[in-house]
Formats: C-alpha cells, sequence, structure tokens
C-alpha cells in the first residue's frame, strides 16, 4: 500500500504528467476560503458594477472595515490551531480601549498605549494560567473572562464614552495614512506577516500545532505543552488589546461597546481559513482571507440594499455553506 | 470440522484505492465454527479485506456470501445485520457509560413506554455474559474497567447483536498472560457453539494454539490456505515475509560483555506510588536490558518515571556518575534519555500531521537559522532519516496517520533516534507490528546497542526480550525480584517462570 516509488518516478513521463497528477493530488478543501473568496468577489464584481463595489475607495475601506477582526483573527488562529479557544478577545479590546483613552488623557500618548498593552497581558495571562495551571477548559475560563473585562470597562467609565483628543495617537492607530497607506492596513498586514512565519516558520510555531494535534504525544516529545497553551492566551489577549487601541484611534474614543461581538467574527475567520477547531492546523493566510471574505459579504450585501437583519442571515448562510464545502471527507 | 458449511465466503475480491490495487481477486473463505487465521505482512492487505466485510470499504469486484447466499455490505450496519461482529484493536466503547449501556448501545431494549429500559439491559447483559461463562458486572462504569473487560464487553457487544463471525484483530496484544489463556478459553466455547472467529495475529504460538486454518496474503493476494496442522511456522513467517529470515528471533553473542563497560545510568531506590517502588538497577553503554513482568506489574510506570513524566517520590538516577534532576521530558532529553512510548498513535505521533514534521518535532532546534526554521535543512535532515531506518511512505508530506503499524513505529524510533540519545527506553517496541518489520526493528536495537548506546527494552513477548537482551529484570508489583543474565535464562519457558515468581 505504501508505495516508495510514487515520489520517485522517472522524469522521462514529461512535465504534462507531473502537472496534471499535481493537480489530481491538490487538495481542493484546504484552498476552499480562497475559491470562496475569489467566487464571492466576482460575483459581487459583476452583480454590483453600478453601485461601485469595484471603485478603489470601496476595496480599501473593506480592507479598512476588517482590519481589526483580521488582526484578532490572527490571535485567534493560535488558539483554536492549539485546540483552545479564546471568548474574551471581543471584550478585551473593549476594555483595552478604555484604559488607553484613560491613561491618555491623564498622563500623555506613551502611557495610554502601555495601559491598553498592559489589558492585553493581564487578561490574557490570567486565561493563561487558569487554562494551563488548573487545567480548566478554556471555553468557560474566557467565556466568564468576556462578562469580566466588558464589565470592569463599563463600570470604571460609568458606560460612558472616553474620547480621546491625541491627534498622534489618533493617527498613528487607525485614522491616519501611511503614506498613501491607510494605517489600519498597514497594521493587519503586519500582524498577518509576521503571525504568518512564526506559526509555519518557527519552533514555536510548530510546538503549538503539535501541542494542538496531539498534546500526550508533545509532552512526551519534551515540549512544554502547559507553557504553550499559557502563551497562546497571552499573545491572543496581546493582539486583542492592540485591536482595543485601534477601535479608539479610529473611533477617536473608548468605549465598553468597542469590539462587542468580535470573538465570533474571529472565530468565524479563522475556521473559514482553515484552521480546525479541534486544533492541529492552522494557517494565518487562510484567516485573513477569511476574514476579508467576511468583509466582502458585508459590504457586498449593503451595497446591494439588504437591510441589516436580512445581511445576518445572508451571512450565516455563506458561513455555513463555506465550512460544510471546507470539511474533511 | 472439514464437512461444515462456510459461514462467510469472500470470492475474488478487488479493491483499490486512488488507482492503486491492494486488494487482488482474494477468496477467503470462514467455516461455521472454525477459528480462521489470517495473517500478512505490512500492506499485505489483511486489514483492507477485513473492512470490506465490516462494510467500512465496499469491494471494486467479486462477491460476499454469508451462510450460503450472497449478500450487499455497503455499511457496518449491513455487516452487523449479515452478523458480522468485529472486536476491535482500539477499542470502541464509550467509557462514561456502563457495561450494559455500551452492549446495546443503538439498539437499547425498550419498555412498553418507549423509554429506553436500563434494567432489562442489564439483565440480558448478564444472560449474555453467563453464555459466555466470564463474570463481568453490566452495571460497572467501563472506564473503571482493565482492558481484559474492555474486549470480553466488546465481544459481548457483538454476541448480543447475535453475531456469527467475530473478526478479531490482535486480541491478545494489550493482555496479561492469564488474561490470554482466559481469552483462549472463552473463544474455544464460542468454537463450540458454531461462532466462526477470523484471528489476525502476528503471534505464531497463538495461531497454533487456537487456530484450525490459515490463509495468508502477500501483496494483496492470497497465497495459500491450509490448515495448520499442513504448514510449518517457518513456512508461514517466509510466506509473510517473503524470505527467509533466520537468526532474527535468537539471542547473538556479543562481541564483548557489555556489563564491563562503564554504567551511563544508575537509578538508586527510585520510588514512585504502588508501581514503582524502591528499583534499583545499573545500565551500562552498550547494554540491552529487558525488563519483564506481567500487565501491572510497573514496567510502564518504570519507563515513566525514568523518563520525567511522573515524578518522584524518593530514590535518585545517576547519569554518568552525576546526579540527575529528571522532573519532565525536557529534562529527561536534555540528560540524553529517549523514550519510544507504547501506544504509538496517542503518546508518540501527532497523526495528522505529515511524517516530516512528525519526525522534526524533537529536531527542531537542530534545523533553526536565526529565529526560523530552514525548511530545506529540514527536508533534508528527514528523508534522511526515512531512509536510515527504511521508512515506507509515499511521501513525507503525507499525514503519518495513512502508515501501516510497522511504519509509524519506524517513524517513532526515526524520530528519537534523530535526537542522537546515549540512552534508549522502548516501551512494547513491536506491539502490532508485522514480523518483517519486527525482525528490523530488532535489528536497529542491536546496532544501536552496538554504536555504544545505552537500550532499555520493556516487552511482554518473551521471545523478542529474549532476543535482544543482554540482561533482564524481572518486575512484579513495582518492584525487582529478580535480575538474570542472558546466559542464565534457558529458554522462554524458564523466563516465563521467572516472571511468574515460581
Amino acid at each position: 500500500m505504501n508505495n516508495a516509488t510514487i515520489s520517485t518516478e522517472s522524469p522521462k513521463t514529461g512535465g504534462l504528467d507531473t502537472v496534471k497528477r499535481t493537480l489530481g493530488e491538490l487538495d481542493w478543501r484546504r484552498y476552499v476560503i480562497y475559491i470562496g473568496f475569489v467566487v464571492v468577489f466576482i460575483f459581487f464584481a459583476v452583480l454590483l458594477r453600478d453601485q461601485g463595489f469595484l471603485s478603489p475607495i470601496n476595496l480599501l475601506n473593506i480592507f479598512r472595515q476588517t482590519a481589526t477582526i483580521t488582526i484578532i483573527a490572527v490571535g485567534m488562529t493560535y488558539v483554536i490551531a492549539c485546540a483552545e479557544i479564546d471568548l474574551s478577545v471581543g471584550s478585551t479590546a473593549g476594555l483595552s480601549s478604555v484604559c488607553t483613552a484613560m491613561a491618555l488623557s491623564q498622563w500623555g500618548i506613551v502611557p495610554g498605549i502601555l495601559a491598553g498593552l498592559a489589558v492585553g497581558l493581564v487578561v490574557g495571562s490570567i486565561n493563561g494560567a487558569l487554562v494551563s495551571l488548573l487545567g480548566i477548559p478554556s471555553f468557560l475560563v474566557t467565556l466568564g473572562m468576556l462578562g469580566i473585562a466588558v464589565g470592569v470597562a463599563q463600570w470604571i467609565t460609568a458606560s460612558a464614552p472616553q474620547p480621546i483628543l491625541n491627534d498622534t495617537f489618533n493617527m498613528l492607530f487607525g485614522s491616519g495614512n501611511f503614506g498613501p497607506v491607510p494605517g489600519l492596513i498597514v497594521w493587519s498586514a503586519i500582524f498577518v506577516a509576521v503571525g504568518a512565519v512564526v506559526l509555519s516558520r518557527t519552533k514555536f510555531g510548530r510546538q503549538v500545532l503539535a501541542t494542538g494535534g496531539n498534546r500526550t504525544a508533545a509532552d512526551f516529545t519534551g515540549i512544554n505543552t502547559k507553557r504553550i497553551k499559557f502563551q497562546v492566551l497571552l499573545i491572543s489577549g496581546m493582539v486583542a488589546s492592540v485591536a482595543g487601541m485601534l477601535y479608539a484611534g479610529r473611533l477617536e474614543s473608548g468605549r465598553f461597546q468597542w469590539g462587542a461581538g468580535d470573538e465570533l467574527s474571529a472565530i468565524a475567520a479563522v475556521i473559514l481559513g482553515g484552521t480546525s477547531l479541534f486544533g492541529g492546523a492552522g494557517s494565518v493566510v487562510g484567516t485573513l482571507f477569511g476574514a476579508l471574505l467576511i468583509g466582502l459579504i458585508n459590504n457586498g450585501l449593503i451595497l446591494a440594499g439588504l437591510d441589516s437583519s436580512q445581511q445576518q442571515v445572508v451571512r450565516g448562510a455563506i458561513i455555513i455553506l463555506a465550512v460544510a464545502l471546507a470539511r474533511k471527507k | 470440522m472439514n464437512t461444515r458449511e462456510p459461514a462467510v465466503e469472500m470470492r475474488s475480491i478487488s479493491k483499490g484505492f486512488n488507482g492503486v490495487p491492494v486488494l487482488n481477486e482474494v477468496d477467503f473463505e470462514v467455516r461455521a465454527g472454525e477459528v480462521h487465521a489470517l495473517a500478512g505482512g505490512n500492506g499485505a492487505g489483511k486489514s483492507t479485506l477485513m473492512k470490506i466485510l465490516q462494510g467500512v470499504y465496499q469491494t471494486d469486484s467479486g462477491s460476499i456470501l454469508v451462510g450460503g447466499k450472497p449478500v450487499e455490505i455497503t455499511s457496518i450496519q449491513d455487516a452487523k445485520a449479515a452478523g458480522i461482529g468485529m472486536v476491535f484493536q482500539e477499542f470502541s466503547l464509550v467509557p462514561s457509560l456502563t457495561v450494559a449501556q455500551n452492549i446495546f448501545l443503538g439498539a437499547e431494549p425498550q419498555g412498553r413506554s418507549g423509554l429506553i429500559d436500563d434494567r432489562e439491559a442489564v439483565r440480558r447483559a448478564r444472560e449474555v455474559f453467563t453464555e459466555m461463562e466470564v463474570e463481568v458486572d453490566p452495571r460497572a462504569h467501563v472506564s473503571k474497567l482493565g482492558t481484559a473487560y474492555w474486549q470480553l464487553t466488546e465481544i459481548a457487544k457483538a454476541l448480543a447483536q447475535n453475531a456469527r463471525v467475530l473478526i478479531m484483530d490482535e486480541p491478545t496484544a494489550s493482555l496479561a498472560r492469564h488474561e490470554t489463556e482466559a481469552l483462549f478459553d472463552l473463544v474455544a466455547r464460542l468454537k463450540n457453539r458454531g461462532i466462526s472467529i477470523i484471528y489476525i495475529s502476528h503471534r505464531m504460538d497463538e495461531v497454533y494454539r487456537i487456530a484450525d486454518r490459515i490463509t495468508i496474503l502477500r501483496d494483496g493476494r492470497r497465497l495459500l490456505t491450509e490448515p495448520l496442522s499442513n504448514v510449518t511456522p517457518e513456512q508461514i513467517v517466509e510466506g509473510i515475509v517473503g524470505k527467509k529470515i533466520e537468526g532474527q528471533l535468537t539471542y547473538q553473542q556479543r562481541e564483548r560483555d557489555p556489563s564491563s563497560a562503564s554504567p551511563v545510568l544508575e537509578a538508586r531506590g527510585l520510588t514512585c506510588g504502588k508501581r514503582v517502588r524502591d528499583v534499583s538497577f545499573t545500565l551500562h553503554a552498550g547494554e540491552i536490558l529487558g525488563l519483564a513482568g506481567l500487565m501491572g506489574s510497573g514496567r510502564t510506570e518504570l519507563a515513566r518515571v525514568l523518563f520525567g513524566i511522573d515524578s518522584l517520590e524518593s530514590g535518585e538516577i545517576l547519569i554518568r556518575g552525576q546526579k540527575a534532576v529528571i522532573t519532565s521530558p525536557r529534562r529527561a532529553i536534555d540528560a540524553g534519555l529517549a523514550l519510544i512510548p507504547e501506544d504509538r498513535r496517542d503518546q508518540g505521533l501527532v497523526l495528522d500531521h505529515s511524517v516530516r514534521d512528525n519526525l522534526l518535532l524533537p529536531l527542531l532546534d537542530n534545523i533553526k537559522r536565526g529565529p526560523l526554521l530552514d525548511a530545506r535543512a529540514g527536508r533534508t535532515l528527514s528523508s534522511s532519516l526515512i531512509k536510515k531506518f527504511a521508512v515506507k511512505v509515499a511521501h513525507p508530506n503525507k499525514p503519518v496517520r495513512l502508515l501501516s503499524g510497522g511504519n509509524q513505529q519506524k517513524v517513532v524510533l526515526a524520530k528519537w533516534l534523530g535526537t542522537e540519545p546515549d540512552v534508549l527506553i522502548l516501551d512494547e517496541p513491536t506491539a502490532g507490528v508485522d514480523i518483517g518489520t519486527k525482525s528490523e526493528i530488532l535489528d536497529m536495537i542491536r546496532e544501536l546497542a552496538n554504536a555504544g548506546k545505552a537500550v532499555i527494552v520493556i516487552s511482554s513477548e518473551y521471545p523478542e526480550l529474549l532476543a535482544v537482551s543482554d540482561r533482564v529484570l524481572i518486575l512484579r508489583d513495582g518492584s525487582i525480584t529478580r535480575e538474570l543474565k542472558r546466559s542464565e535464562i534457558a529458554d522462554e519457558e524458564s523466563l516465563q517462570l521467572a516472571v511468574q515468581g515460581v
């Protein structure tokens, strides 16, 4: 059954056969997100050509609107590939936006940024410690943390928005451009690039996948799987806090509602992108396209004139369809 | 016996996957009340043939007859309806349910109200166990029972569904000696009741003891079907491997006595729970030390303690005369140890990951360039390991799940030997591996020892222990009861007696 000669066929068979064989062996399910992305894009491009779907401004808008979800989803990719889940990312972003805004108005820009990062550090560390040291399922830990973080954010602000008047911060985090490129796009590009390289090309990334794929085997291999579980939740919390600052910068204020519900969009983006919900396999680039597909659908449905209730129905159906297509045989 | 009518006939079964033929017009027939052994090497097609009979795969051509009537088996349900039951190698029970609930899973007895009648299930389960003449409490939770009981529950499950043909795949792999005896008695009773058993095993002595006939597959074809009285063990082995292997299972005298070499590992008074109690021994460079004992004697637990998975309550481990603090597998690896775990699928491999990724997992530091992993170095390293250990693999990128048991074991071995350990601990290195691969693995162990590595081999197969060990420690209830030099052990029987403690 395991024929050793398959991979070492003689070169005589020629290039065409190689191409055919490669295509035949190609596991299209792994690429369903890219195929889906192209199909949906073409569909909207044709259907909505008169509504300005293809205009550069609209396309940039799609990127901009999905930037925060993309960034949160990069962190989420690590968590899910490690066979854990983080439901607290949305409210962590909200709490981070609030803390940044409050510290910023008191002490200036650098303490503001540090306060935002500190939120991610604290939330991520608590999540990670409870999951890895006490062995509580991450679903429960982060479900609890979801409530705690949003509650704290609402409490310390008495539910009031916290305006940010510091232009440098607002320009840097979301409102401004780097040269011709919108800042949010640069931010998400950095997170995706670093996230993709670390997951696929470093020892840490490999250990995350091995821990998610078979924790016992990883333990026997000498991988400190407790530390890995801690680290992925810490990463997720830190990344979410940066996303929160991007909300704060773009909307020039900190509010506890920022990021509400983002955990579900991020999980959808990660799963659409081909990361296994059971851990062991993950792709950050896939996650980017998962997030972009969701953004694309949102944008297209708005341009098509569907109201928000209809948008939700169509979006849900498309996500189920895509995941159904991408599932393993 | 020979006059009995066939219970199951498979006629010229062919099956291919992605255009690669796996079975080629195989005929297979089992008579009522017969124990029929099925043998063959890695990839010979045994498991594919059995999966066709169970309805997991569909045959490309050929036909299946049950009790003389042609049947269509396209699903596991069809197979069950036709009276074919399987005792799974990896048990298919739900641990959180009771024995009775497992036996009637999916076919629960219902009361008049339409609700499940658990009391009736317990009563009927008890009936089945009475017929089997074994004692199992149907109300016990499966998770609380030992492997031998799991197997009995599996058999009861099949019988409760009126199975006439039972497929047993390596049923003794996880049983201790006395449990194996009990299983053989049960097989004999089932046979008397007219139930046919297809018995897949790599253990020749078992096959001779309980089987009436044997069918050998090689490369997807049937090589022979004969009563066992007509074939010799050498013929069977030759049939499976395709070539004569000699001396693989006999001890080869070492050139020089390894016990005179310097000690690499010293254990002093190791204690951990009930299964490791005051264990002391010394292991020398180039020496192969066998650990023998019944199931539950603490063999695996000792390995876990040495490798830092379970922590010591008292005692110390010395590596090359230096006290070593081994509190985690990481520390153990750093101290030069490697453990080939007992359960390769659960503990040794990430099944969905590629052969290459599995091989490289403990070696990531070797292929780092700066903070990144060097993909090319990884490819070169994994290819050299695959070549060195003769792993049969279509492509290193393919998931390790697709390999046969023997090749999976080779991947685990290769993965660890890549770390160049000084001390290698192998827990049941040839469990579920065909005899060809087994002799390759034993040869590998000998080569490693000759290269100066210290090796500990844990095995419940005495011929295997005797084939490689220079010294054997006998464990009983967590303590070492005897230490025997290889020259002090005359044959398998005397080792068995030593293990049994008589």
